[in-house]
């Protein structure tokens, strides 16, 4: 049992990934964990100013269980099923990251430069955080779906959409990494 | 007690992200920068698995515990919206390093500044449920 508090390699937690879509796919339910932003939105009153908000979030019940799950998980696989796991990251990463201020990369599992303690006392990085959000709660929901909905669900079907909706992740990500991130950190 | 599935399917989902490291914002970053196979292992036996679940379930008519036919609903024909769409999202998920499941995972993993990623993922669902109209689709 050792191997479970060791980083569970990709041909193993892919195929897991795939397990996630079909169980919700068997109890008749899908997988797509954007919507619940939507849900979120329609529960805290934003059907007053749009009808993309007004329906019966109680019908997303489901989901939002998922998430709360999701939240769980986190915990566990964090607290119990790991022993501090950090990822094995290639040096040229872990390099590329410290000449550009990230000197947590290769000893945690996030950086502490946006994710410790210390970011709540920084506006830069406060503010970088919510417009790191921002975008994906807009394009996601503009793009009809996140990298479950799209990425996993929508390609296992073959859809053309998510296809294109795919593409557009790593074009975004491709500008961010080389195009914007130079200018930022 | 029908509903128990839902988080045991979330809670495993959870700890998958996790341990596989895909909650991590240095293996987002590693992934743009071509310098490790690991995300495009994962996100590849994802879909090699998945492709061969939807297949079979096609082929075979599976039911889903409800006795109703499994489908994924088809998507509207578009490019721009996805395209779009799609560039924003990426340009998000390679700044904060967590997509939408993540961001629930790293909140349970204790990273708490996550919370203000998911506070702007929430506001900026609502501002595209405000500007739809007006966007091109």
């Amino acid at each position: 049992m050792e191997w479970i508090l060791e980083p569970w390699p990709w041909y193993v937690s892919g195929p897991l990934i795939a397990l996630t879509m079909f169980t919700l796919l068997y109890v008749g339910r899908n997988f797509g964990m954007s919507s619940n932003l939507r849900t979120l939105c329609a529960i805290g009153g934003a059907g007053k100013t749009s009808t993309f908000f007004q329906f019966d979030w109680k019908t997303q019940r489901w989901n939002l269980l998922v998430m709360i799950g999701a939240i769980i998980g986190g915990f566990v696989g964090s607290q119990y099923l790991s022993d501090n796991q950090v990822p094995d990251l290639n040096p040229k990463t872990i390099e590329q990251l410290k000449a550009s201020g990230f000197e947590s990369a290769g000893t945690t599992y996030v950086p502490t430069e946006l994710f410790g303690e210390d970011a709540f006392s920084s506006p830069t990085t406060l503010i970088l955080l919510l417009i790191g959000g921002l975008l994906v709660g807009f394009g996601s929901r503009y793009a009809g779906g996140c990298t479950s909905g799209h990425s996993i669900s929508g390609i296992s079907n073959l859809q053309m959409p998510s296809l294109i909706a795919t593409i557009g992740f790593f074009i975004g990500g491709l500008i961010m990494i080389h195009l914007i991130f130079p200018f930022i950190f | 007690m029908k509903n128990i599935i839902y988080p045991i399917i979330g809670v495993f989902f959870g700890i998958v992200m996790y341990k596989s490291e895909a909650a991590s914002w240095f293996r987002i970053y590693e992934m743009f920068n071509f310098q490790s196979f690991h995300m495009y292992g994962l996100m590849g036996s994802a879909l090699v698995v998945g492709i061969i679940i939807v297949q079979f379930i096609k082929r075979n008519n599976v039911k889903d515990t409800q006795g109703n036919p499994i489908v994924i609903a088809d998507k509207d024909k578009s490019i721009s919206r996805y395209l779009i769409g799609g560039i924003l999202f990426g340009l998000g998920w390679a700044l904060a390093g967590a997509c939408p499941g993540p961001m629930f995972v790293l909140t349970g993993a204790g990273y708490f500044p996550i919370l203000v990623v998911i506070l702007g993922a929430i506001l900026g669902t609502w501002i595209y449920g405000m500007l739809r109209h007006k966007l091109p689709h």
